[in-house]
């Protein structure tokens, strides 16, 4: 054998083991996942086709019957809260970087909000703690709803900016020549134009905060009770995961796997709609 | 947007006459967004404030001492958050050197074209799972990987044990399973932003190498992935710094020990697991004020590692595009 052809027998060899580490990186990646989604459908499922799951409040350990209509109140709640704090100021925050935010203001902004982001969401727990649990002296919905406000925020924020910037200058220059005022046009034709985009970011940063456990622990704490009053301790999905998991009791465990599968499909769908939306979009504006 | 329409950025582009005299509502309409920028701000110091002013306590008692100390026992009112420092950093390295090669394939994977009607699914799929709440992995990994490491995995890597990370009590609840865990829960992230790097190499550079001859192998190891360096590194730290403060699923299976070994097999804690466990019944004002001080210390480590990764992608982004 001649070495230029033991050579490209090397390089030959050495691409196919490459293309192999490849494929076997996608396989191996995909296996704890697969084994989440069957491991959540198998102890989760018969727990969420019980009717009782949706309709009864929590049972102790022991008392069957038991669901998670206080938990599903609770979270719905508290996400509508949170939401309605973190929704406007994100997007009004965000039509300020589009539209004014082409200085120094601007970048720090978009710095401070980056840095926001990735905040370990268990700081924002305490951030909410210390402002709201410590100083009135009891836990509430409200406390834990702040929290998961400034986890939204920032998504919202940067989504809103990322889609209003996308739009062309030309349709607000149209706006401009039909004698119509800046915030007009902003209002009026920017923001209808980049709804999509606002849309998608909302949707994920409610996805995101939807499973927080974290920041709940010691804000919105938990409550065994269906409560709708924001000032009192108030039970999520994500708190009867993690509380019930710890606990020794099986069946609490079982409403643990149900919970968590409920999260799941909750975020996916979520996500899956957020994406939807902007691939109808994208089409549309084609 | 398939027309190439000068987009965003309107003060320029609005023209000097509108400036001039302006709309009264144009004054309202910017004091509205410019008061929500304000409190975005606002809310970012707000949050340094009120995790670290109510850590004052063992702040001034401690000092230094605080991060430097490596005994915790709170009966005594003895704070060394050593221990926690520690624990998050094993486990966040640890879990980076195992998602890592994983999450690198992956991104290669995702980021050629046109190899079948499975890459857009697998893309989302991938997006998607980057979602899963933190505490669903936090059940799987109490319920199903804690036995699995406890009877198989540790075991089994005990035969190593003359290498002392693999060794230790084999409970399976470990520093090992936490990094385990945060290594799953980082793969997507670390995934789809190193193939969102990879793609802003420019084609020329990957056809050039191809069109010379280079193998596939050797176009991506020695032309794409350098190109992409500076970018792929910062997509490393970024998710280093998600699980420096990942805190559900790895409180569910560390175990809760506040020691510093290298025996990976032992059980351990983090930063954000002590906060977790220990909070909500607190009592006592200097443990309340050790357990904001943990905050305060975790929130300064990733402050600091995110800002690093940012410049990273910006640069790295900022560098692929120069070279197109």
């Amino acid at each position: 054998m001649t070495a230029t052809s033991r050579v490209a027998r090397r390089r030959v060899v050495g691409n196919a083991m490459f293309q192999g580490a490849v494929s076997a990186a996608v396989l191996v990646g995909a296996i704890p996942f697969v084994l989440i989604v069957f491991f959540l459908l198998r102890k989760g499922l018969p727990v969420v086709l019980n009717p009782d799951f949706f309709t009864q409040v929590e049972h102790p350990a022991g008392f069957p019957g038991g669901g998670m209509k206080n938990a599903i109140v609770g979270t719905l709640m508290i996400l509508a809260i949170a939401s309605l704090i973190a929704v406007p100021i994100g997007i009004f925050a965000g039509v300020y970087m589009a539209e004014y935010g082409q200085n120094r203001l601007g970048d720090a902004l978009r710095f401070i909000s980056d840095v926001l982001t990735s905040l370990p969401s268990i700081v924002l727990g305490i951030f909410a703690y210390s402002l709201l649990v410590a100083t009135t002296g009891h836990f509430s919905a409200i406390a834990g709803s702040v929290a998961l406000a400034v986890l939204m925020m920032p998504v919202v924020l940067r989504t809103t900016e990322a889609a209003m910037v996308l739009v062309p200058n030309a349709v607000r220059e149209a706006g401009y020549a039909l004698g119509i005022p800046r915030w007009r046009v902003t209002l009026r034709v920017v923001i209808p134009t980049a709804l999509g985009g606002i849309t998608t970011g909302v949707l994920l940063a409610m996805a995101r905060a939807a499973g927080e456990t974290a920041p709940l622990l010691f804000t919105a704490l938990g409550s065994p009770f269906l409560n709708l009053d924001p000032t009192k301790p108030t039970q999520t999905l994500s708190l009867i995961v993690y509380h019930n998991a710890l606990t020794p009791y099986p069946d609490l465990q079982d409403e643990a796997w149900g919970a968590a599968l409920l999260l799941v499909v909750m975020v996916t769908l979520a996500g899956i709609a957020a994406r939807i939306y902007v691939a109808r979009l994208q089409r549309m504006s084609r | 947007m398939s027309t190439a329409l000068p987009t965003g950025g309107a003060p320029s582009a609005a023209p000097a006459l509108l400036r001039r005299g302006g709309h009264p509502g144009d004054a309202v309409f910017k004091v509205a967004v410019y008061g929500a920028a304000l409190v975005v701000l606002l809310a970012a110091a707000l949050i340094l404030y009120e995790v670290v002013a109510p850590a004052q306590p063992t702040i001034s008692r401690d000092g230094i001492g605080f991060v430097t100390g490596s005994r915790w026992d709170p009966r005594v009112n003895v704070f060394g958050a050593l221990p926690f420092i520690y624990g998050t950093l094993v486990t966040s390295i640890l879990a980076l050197v195992l998602a890592l090669p994983i999450g690198l394939g992956i991104a290669i994977y995702l980021a050629r074209e046109g190899l079948g009607w499975f890459r857009a699914p697998l893309g989302t799929a991938v997006e998607l799972l980057a979602a899963v709440p933190s505490v669903v992995f936090g059940i799987w990994a109490l319920f199903v990987l804690v036995p699995v490491m406890r009877d198989s995995v540790e075991p089994a890597l005990a035969h190593l044990a003359f290498i002392p990370i693999f060794a230790g009590p084999l409970s399976g609840t470990s520093f090992f399973t936490a990094g385990v865990v945060l290594a799953i829960m980082i793969l997507p992230t670390l995934a789809s932003i190193s193939r969102d790097v990879i793609r802003t190499v420019p084609r020329e550079l990957r056809e050039g190498s191809l069109a010379l001859g280079a193998t596939e192998a050797e176009t991506t190891l020695k032309v794409v992935l350098p190109a992409a360096r500076t970018g792929i590194t910062g997509a490393i730290i970024l998710a280093l710094g998600r699980a420096m403060g990942e805190t559900i699923a790895v409180t569910m299976v560390i175990g809760n020990a506040p020691q510093m070994t290298a025996h990976l097999f032992s059980p351990g804690y983090t930063l954000a697991s002590i906060i977790a466990n220990e909070f909500p019944e607190a009592q006592g004002r200097l443990f309340i004020s050790a357990l904001i001080e943990m905050a305060a210390v975790l929130l300064l480590l990733s402050a600091l590692v995110n800002a690093v990764a940012r410049v990273l992608l910006v640069r790295g982004t900022a560098r692929a595009r120069a070279a197109r």
